[in-house]
Order: C-alpha cells, then structure tokens, then sequence
C-alpha cells in the first residue's frame, strides 16, 4: 500500500472547464473517420443482465467481430465482457479472434461479497478463458475512509487474476467528490490496476467528462512518477459517436496519443456501436442509414 | 491520425465587408471630412480587409455636436425604463448577430473564433443586458442620492478586445443617460462599425452613439474637446499619463484601465493540474493581449519542477495558427507592431540571461504570429519581469512564503489582477487582502461577468466597469434634500 489520502487535490470548477473544453474540438472528414474506427477498436462489447444466455453472448460475440458485416473495412471491437457464468461461450465463440474476453467478478458489482468468495470467482473466470477481470473499488472500505484495506483487496485480486489483465470499476457516481475520485484512481493504480474504470453502468451516473479527465490526469501524474502505463476504461451513458469522439479529444490531449489504442483505453459499452457505425456509413455514403440496416447483437 | 485535427475553418461567408467606411454620426454613416484613410488587415493574413476614415478635429466637433444635441433634447431625459428597451434590443440583436460578429472580430483581430464566439460576444451582450437591468433603477443604486447623467462621453478602446470593451463602454454611459463618442482602435474597427448596423435596427435615436475611426490624433481630439464631459480610456499606460495631463485644469472626469503585469500565484497544496490550465488561460487566452494577463507565474519552490514539467506538457498540446480554425488555441498577435514589440522584449530576457522554452509547433508563413514562450530563470529586476509584454510570453519565478509571494506579487507600478492557487480557504482571504489589484482570482483566471466591477490600483489606472461600481464614472451623485427630515 502506497497511498493513502495524501493525493494531488482537484479543483471542481477548473476541472469542469477544462473538460468542456474538449467538446468544443471540431472533428471532420478523415480526422473523425479515424475517431469512428478507433472508437470500435476499443469498445468492450458488454452484456451483463441477468437474462443472459448463451445465445445472447454468441450473437454479441458476432457482433464483436464483425459490427458490420459486408464491410471488412470495419474492425472488429476490443473485447466482449460478460458475467462469470457466460465467460465459456464468450470464449468459445470468440477463440483465435484476438479479442479479449472480458469478465466481471468479485460480487459485481457492489463487491460486498466475502474476500475469498470473491478471489475465486476471479480465478473461476480466468480458468474458463476470461482474459481480463473487472472488479470493483470495495466502496463500503473506502468511504468509511478504510483505504489500505480497499487496496489490500485490490493487490489481491491481482494475483488472482494471474496473465489476465485487471479493470478496476470505481464507480465513480458514488465517490461524491473528484477529490475521492482522483485518490480511488491513486489507490487502484498503487495496488495494480491494469485499467482503471468508471462504472458500473447500474447506478445512475456513470461516465462523465469531467470524471474521465480527473482519472485521466491521476494516470498521467501515476506515469510522471515512474509508474507503469495504466488504461483507463469508461463505461456507462456514452450512447452516441459524438460523446466517444469528445473522449478521445479529452484521452488524447491529456495522456497522449499513446492512449489512444485499445491497449490502454476502452469503451465499455453497448448501444455505442451501432451509433458509430451509422455515423461512419454518413461518411462513406454522405446519407444517414436506416437503424435497420445496423444489425442487434 | 485524429489528434492531427483536419482544418476546420469557420465559414467568413457571413461577413458583409464594404471596401471603405465612414464615420457614424448622428444616426448615419458619413463621409468623414479628413481625407485621410488607413487600411484595417486581417493580422492572420497580411492581407487588407477595408479602408477606415481617420477622423480629423471636425470630424470629432461634428460627433460631440451630435452627441451633445442627443442628449440635451432626448436620452438625459427620457425615463430609465426606457432607455433600457434600447439597450435590450442592443443586447438582443448583438445575441442574434453574435456569429457573424465573432468572425468578423476574428478577421480583423487575429484571435481565435473558439474565443470571439465563446468568450468575447456572450460577455458582450451579457454586458448590454446587465445595463439595460440598471437603467429604471438608478434610483436605488446608491441609496439616498440621485444619480444624474454627466454629458456627453469620449470613450476611447483598444483592440485586443474590440467589441468587449466597446460593450462595456456604451451599455454603462447609455443606461445611466449620458451620450457616447466612441473611438475604436485604428487597427480594429470592423466590430464597432459593424455595431452601427444594431443601432439602427434598435431604432436608437441619433446621435446618442457616435462612432469616429482614427489612431492617436482622432483620440487626441476627442480628449481636447471641450464639449466632452467624460473620457473613459482603456489601453497603454504611457498613453493614459498624457490623456491625463492633456485633461488636467479642465473639469473632464477621467477613468482609465491601463496596463498590468499580474501575478497568478501557485501555492505547494494547490490542485496543480487545474492550476496549470489555469496559467495557460492566464497567459495565452487571445495571445497574451490582455491587460489582466497572468504574465508572471510565482510557484511556491517545493512544486515548481513539477509545475513547470506540466506547463511544458501543455504547452506542446496549444495548437497555434490560423484564428479562423475553429480548432485553434493561439491566433495571430494582433500587428507587425505589437510583434515587434514582443521579440524586443523577448530578446532583452535572452540578453539578461533567462532561459527560454518554446513548444516545436510550426507557425503559419503569412500573417504575425509568435510561440506560446516560457521564461525560467528569471529574477524579479528583469525588463520581462517589469515591463508588460501584451504577448504569450510568461515569467516564472518562485518562492517560498506566502509573505514572500505578496512581496513579489505587489512589487511592480501595476495592479490590475492577480491570481491565487491553493485548496486552503483561509490563505485565499489572506492573500486577497494583501494583494493591491483590482481583481483578485481564487482557483481561477481571467473570468470576467458584468457583474463584478474591474478595474486597476496604482498604475493600472482607476474607476471601474462592470457592476454596481461600472455606473459610477458615469453619474454624478446628487443629494435632494427637503427639510422635512428634522
């Protein structure tokens, strides 16, 4: 355990700005056909409701591989993430692809489940062929001000995670504070967090712009100090192209464009494929397509 | 690669530019009676825009007559509620128009459109709409005393934010029932030309705005005149000395906002990333061409490695070039002059051994331009430390108390604004008090709400615009007293 609560202060009225700011960039023609298709390069492609079947994970895994299919133009997404319970199928279908399959473990997604309880589902989903975990910030430890203990849990996890790659979830709409956001972003980089992620995406706030850049500049400031790269995930709300291009703005000109891959930033989401994929058929076209000619997954 | 950014030019289509301009006296454009003329260039390009007239002394006696009828017999006298439907309308259409205002501001100016559109026309037209509020209500502004309108004004701008301080010139003077001969800056008179347009659309009787182009002698004119009541100047303070000389024995009242050389102080505790944007803004927000500018960084010396490594970061994210780029952050400076001026100065810091930094950002081949620059290694008695540059050029120096920070910050002939970074509450109250500036920014910089009066102490001149206090130097305060009280 590295950190505790010392950790580099965040102005909220500075850092709202300064996040605004970044929406205001004006992307066109090739600059915002390379923001569409880096946009489906980092997605994690996720299902995570309790009616999730076999079948669903297969047809979403279809969709992860070719969004559009017809058009080899258009790459395949990051990585597929899924409950424990659907990482066979995911892994099945998605073998010898090259995209990740991604799980949720650890008593996603409050985290309150007992410690050891939860270690096993992490090494559960790993054995079965999840190559990267995403956990959550145990939040009942770190507002009751518990922070070597939220940590100490997280460095365990990461060795239960053996070769897969963890996501730390800080459900950053909970935190009450960018001050505490930035310090949960600290905590979980201290203790092994291979990406560090927003939400959840089942409470109501999830990513905003803000958040995104407050996570961003820990990860810049992590990395300044020595620290390994660390990638930042976002997840929840960002529904629309436009929103996923004002986020790599923001990735971009914070961290640079070395974050701008899949190896250190992603997407967590669903309904943002088909928007991005309508918005670069405009392009190509120069009309808008029907919601029809973009398949569900 | 999409960080690279595509051209994204706003469209100048929407501009009506004339080939020459007249003055605007009494309600109409003119021929003025001085044949001279300059040429108004666009800073980006080089290239000439539009011809402007340089307005002799009769041209200025034709706009005070103008302005001194205008108030006599219409606006000193007519009810508050009314003068303020005109500014509304103003303040309306200015919202309406305010795209093709910012990229004509743009063109004639060099500053970004993302900051004409975004910064300079909201604040000008929240501006209008503040003073139209305070029109009916001058009784009420001072409590027991009447305001009364003093005459007819000379007001006299600069033109590192045309349309700004042409908004907070008129919208006081005309909600407080004074008539106005308005001078813009030779280099950019576009905007307030443009604004006559509004005038007329508004229906503002004539001659209650006179506008008069020209440089220095046009100034000098307005400021001699003797049927001026009132000279608001903003601009150089070697220029704001002599208006001041030029007026003394005469009973002109004067209000100056001249140069500044502020201090935006970073404390060790401070939320650093938020404090690095915010020199950034202090420093490079419309080039470095602000009075208020945060011009010298003092950083507490436990973080000024770590702060300077971050600003230097930043920096190499400014994307510097043409102004009309909707994804530009520094656009052109504003003249061949005041370019002059900067390199001057930025090669008396080389000379007097400071060391420089400079982004490897490419510049445009035409038009003026200079690199966002950072100066370490300086001390508090170099010419970059004293002296106001006007540019994106910013002075770093450190300390170690906040006693020391004060020391540093106070000792230079201005006091415009200054600013103050750290999460302790209390240190910001402390430091407010000791600072002598007209503004005092905590956690933040170069915010401006017509609201919140601006103005300077000490060599950054006197009076203040924007507020309550922005309707003083334009009343006189007149107690009624009838006896019945005792």
């Amino acid at each position: 355990m590295k950190v505790t609560v010392a950790t580099t202060p965040v102005d909220a009225v500075g850092l709202e700005q300064r996040a605004a700011a970044f929406a205001t960039r004006s992307i066109k023609k090739g600059s915002k056909l390379a923001a569409l298709d880096l946009s489906i390069r980092c997605i994690d492609l996720t299902t995570l409701e309790g009616v999730d079947t076999k079948g669903k994970v297969q047809s979403l895994a279809a969709k992860a591989i070719r969004p559009m299919p017809g058009n080899p133009d258009v790459p395949s997404v990051a990585a597929v993430c899924v409950f424990p319970q659907m990482v066979p199928y995911a892994a099945e279908a998605l073998a010898g692809t090259g995209i990740e399959v991604a799980s949720v473990a650890g008593a996603f997604p409050a985290g309150l489940g007992p410690l050891e309880v939860r270690l096993d589902e992490i090494k559960w989903a790993v054995a079965q062929g999840a190559t990267e975990i995403d956990i959550v910030l145990s939040r009942s430890l770190f507002m009751a001000g518990r922070f070597a203990e939220a940590g100490e849990e997280i460095a365990a996890a990461k060795q239960a995670c053996g070769p897969a790659h963890l996501k730390v979830i800080l459900e950053t709409g909970e935190l009450g504070s960018y001050d505490a956001v930035r310090l949960a972003s600290d905590l979980a980089m201290a203790n092994g967090a291979d990406f560090i992620k927003t939400s959840t995406g089942k409470i109501g706030t999830n990513a905003t712009m803000p958040v995104a850049l407050c996570m961003a500049e820990a990860i810049r400031e992590h990395v300044n100090r020595g620290g390994s790269p660390v990638g930042l995930k976002l997840a929840g709300g960002i529904r629309t192209a436009k929103q996923a291009w004002h986020y790599l703005v923001l990735v971009g000109e914070t961290l640079g464009e070395t974050w701008l891959d899949p190896a250190l930033f992603r997407f967590g989401a669903s309904s943002l494929l088909n928007d991005v994929l309508m918005q670069r058929a405009k392009l190509e076209t120069g009309r808008y397509q029907r919601a029809e000619d973009f398949s569900e997954a | 690669m999409i960080l690279d950014y595509e051209p994204a030019p706003e469209s100048t289509a929407i501009v009506n530019l004339r080939d020459s301009y007249g003055l605007y006296i009494n309600g109409e454009m003119v021929d003025a009676i001085s044949s001279e003329t300059i040429k108004t260039v666009n800073p980006a390009t080089g290239e000439p825009l539009a011809e402007i007239s340089m307005a002799g002394p009769e041209d200025v006696d034709a706009a005070v007559t103008a302005a001194r009828a205008a108030y006599e017999n219409v606006w000193r006298d007519m009810p508050g509620r009314d003068r303020a439907k005109y500014l509304y309308r103003i303040a309306r259409l200015l919202a309406e128009r305010s795209r093709e205002f910012a990229v004509l501001e743009t063109m004639d100016g060099g500053k970004p459109i993302r900051e004409s559109r975004d910064v300079d026309l909201p604040i000008a037209a929240a501006h209008f709409f503040y003073y139209a509020g305070w029109a009916d209500k001058l009784d009420y502004a001072f409590g027991g005393v009447s305001p009364k309108p003093i005459g007819v004004a000379g007001q006299i701008i600069p033109w590192n934010f045309p349309m700004l301080m042409a908004a907070w010139k008129l919208a006081p003077a005309l909600a407080t029932g004074n008539t106005v001969v308005l001078k813009p800056a030779e280099t950019t008179p576009l905007t307030a030309l443009l604004l006559t347009e509004i005038f007329d659309e508004a229906g503002l009787p004539p001659g209650v705005v006179n506008i008069v182009t020209g440089a220095g002698a046009t100034g000098s004119a307005i400021v001699n005149h003797p049927g001026v009541d009132k000279i608001a100047f903003t601009g150089s303070t070697a220029v704001g000395k002599l208006i001041q000389s030029q007026i003394a024995g005469s009973s002109k009242r004067l209000t100056l906002e001249l140069g500044g050389k502020a201090a935006n102080i970073v404390f060790a505790d401070a939320a650093l990333d938020q404090a690095v944007e915010g020199i950034v803004n202090g420093i490079f927000f419309n080039q470095g061409h602000v009075c208020c500018a945060g011009s010298r960084l003092l950083v507490q010396e436990p973080v000024a490695e770590e702060v300077i490594s971050r600003l230097k970061r930043r920096l190499e994210t400014l994307r510097v070039g043409d102004p009309m780029d909707k994804n530009t952050d520094l656009g052109a400076i504003n003249s061949a002059e005041q370019l002059a001026k900067i390199n001057e100065l930025v090669q008396a810091g080389l000379d007097e051994g400071a060391t420089i930094y400079q982004p490897a950002c490419e510049l445009p081949e035409t038009g003026w331009f200079h690199k966002p620059t950072l100066f370490s290694d300086v001390s508090q008695s170099n010419r970059i430390v004293q002296e106001e540059i006007f540019g994106p050029v910013l002075s770093i120096l450190t300390f170690r108390t906040a006693e020391e920070a004060v020391d540093k910050a106070n000792n230079t002939p201005y006091g415009l604004s200054a600013g103050v970074w750290t999460e302790k509450g209390s240190r910001i109250l402390w430091m407010a008090q000791k600072l002598r500036a007209g503004v005092v920014w905590d956690n933040t910089f170069n915010r401006f709400d017509p609201a919140s009066p601006f103005g300077g102490f000490n060599e950054s001149g006197f009076g203040r615009e924007g507020g309550r206090a922005g309707l003083l130097p334009y009343v006189e305060l007149e107690s009624v007293a009838n006896g019945a009280g005792r």
